[in-house]
């Protein structure tokens, strides 16, 4: 599983940040960035789900694999 | 003034100061949703109120329809002085692009994360002394005399203001932000705060502290100082932007497990459940309406809106759409699927949102870790303020 940020849609609400800490980073603007280059381990891929399902501007998406 | 006549059609009339919407604003959104979406009235100016979860969040997004330049959900009475106080408004909330954009950035940095994290040893100490205060005598006033007291204090710190000041400092922001239909009230508390913090920037320009105040008197834009009737305005923003807001949410949050007593102890027996338990608190007792003030005329959802019309940007109605959340009516601690938009929808996304969430979880996690049992004092009378931002004023509660 790859996940990534839009950044022209994230709008600094920090929920992914605040659900999955390791998948998620945030910026001094509150601007949020997928730790790395998006790959989810396994085990946090619930996790991923989670913060995609929690973004109120619908900002996080799953890429095709 | 005099008193409004209550209000018998909230489609056509509708009046977010009417006592019966302040008591129960959910059983008329949830009408509204269904018979009339986006409501409108004359009450206060033309003014439309949309209560679903799709046109809230569309309108945020549309900033070139839907200005920030008006954002006071009851607009202020009386004749309006010819020399403004503040000029700029109080940036970056009552402001569109690009005034908007650069406020922002200043203020952000001061919201971050990070930041955020360095305010909770102070917070936490704050709460547990307040609980300590009262946890002896077996009740207290939740709000006036605990939830009220959190935030002030934390924005005053954050300001660089003693103290010594937030009790003043909590009665000016309420005569500006709980008496609406007051105006001489208002106009009381906002002169003060003004003032307050005219003699602070003077203090504060020939010695500079590491607070937010001074960073931003401090600040160049493109070579220039920052215009101090804007730096007036960011601080007066923070002030009242981060304090009855987050104690709003303090205060329902607490409401909520005095009435509900398995929420309570499911909460208590389980803190790993916190984080999710405030995201769902903010989003079914979300305080704060915005408004927008229409740009050029435009029809949005069947509505022919009006230049000069406000729209009340309805977060909390839309945060109870069933069409956006289900069991949109009851609180389920542990929802998973919970894009609620408390802290607003698009570029105005409250700038203190990390501070509001902290301060929610600290005040809740000191309160339930002295004070796990706890219900509403029998007999006594729950009160609540309403209009802008929602949430209990008087919340007399028992505990053994």
């Amino acid at each position: 599983m790859r996940i990534r940020v839009d950044p022209d849609k994230c709008q600094g609400h920090a929920r992914c940040y605040g659900l999955a800490p390791d998948l998620f980073d945030v910026d001094d603007y509150g601007l949020s960035s997928v730790v790395g280059d998006g790959t989810v381990p396994p085990e946090l891929e619930d996790k991923a789900r989670l913060a995609i399902a929690n973004c109120p501007e619908f900002a996080i998406e799953e890429l095709a694999d | 003034m005099a008193a409004r006549p209550p209000v018998t059609a909230w489609d056509t009339d509708f009046d977010v100061l009417d006592p019966s919407y302040i008591a129960d604003p959910f059983t008329i959104w949830d009408r509204l949703r269904s018979a009339c979406p986006i409501a409108h009235s004359d009450r206060r100016g033309s003014t439309w109120l949309p209560t679903r979860y799709d046109d809230v969040t569309a309108l945020a997004h549309d900033i070139e329809h839907f200005s920030s330049e008006q954002i006071s959900v009851i607009p202020l009475e009386g004749p309006v002085p010819e020399e403004p106080v503040l000029p700029y408004g109080i940036p970056p909330i009552s402001a569109d692009p690009p005034l908007h954009t650069w406020t922002r950035r200043l203020l952000l940095p001061w919201f971050s994360h990070r930041r955020v994290e360095s305010y909770e040893p102070m917070t936490r100490e704050l709460c547990a002394s307040l609980v300590d205060g009262f946890a002896g005598s077996g009740r207290a006033d939740a709000a006036a005399g605990y939830a009220q007291q959190i935030p002030v204090r934390v924005i005053a710190h954050i300001l660089g203001v003693p103290g010594t000041l937030a009790d003043e400092f909590t009665e000016w922001v309420r005569d500006v932000l709980e008496f609406a239909d007051d105006p001489e009230r208002r106009r009381y508390g906002f002169e003060h705060l003004v003032g307050y913090f005219v003699t602070e920037i003077e203090h504060r320009r020939s010695a500079p502290g590491d607070d937010l105040l001074s960073t931003l008197l401090h600040t160049e834009v493109d070579g220039e100082p920052v215009d101090e009737r804007l730096v007036l305005g960011t601080a007066a923003l923070v002030l009242i932007a981060g304090v009855d807001t987050t104690w709003s949410a303090i205060g329902s949050s607490l409401w909520h497990l005095a009435t509900h007593e398995d929420d309570r102890r499911r909460l208590v027996e389980d803190p790993a459940l916190m984080p999710l338990a405030i995201e769902e608190l903010l989003r079914a007792y979300s305080p704060v309406t915005m408004a927008r003030v229409v740009t050029e005329d435009i029809e949005f959802g069947g509505c022919p809106m009006r230049a000069g019309d406000k729209v009340l940007m309805n977060f909390p109605a839309a945060n109870r759409d069933p069409a956006a959340f289900d069991r949109a009516d009851e609180v389920v601690l542990d929802r998973a699927v919970n894009r609620h938009v408390a802290f607003g929808s698009g570029i105005h996304r409250c700038a203190g949102s990390n501070l509001a969430r902290m301060e929610l979880r600290v005040a809740l996690e000191e309160w339930l870790a002295r004070i796990p049992e706890f219900g509403l004092e029998p007999g006594a009378e729950v009160t609540w303020a309403g209009g802008q931002v929602r949430g209990p004023r008087q919340l007399p509660v028992v505990f053994p």
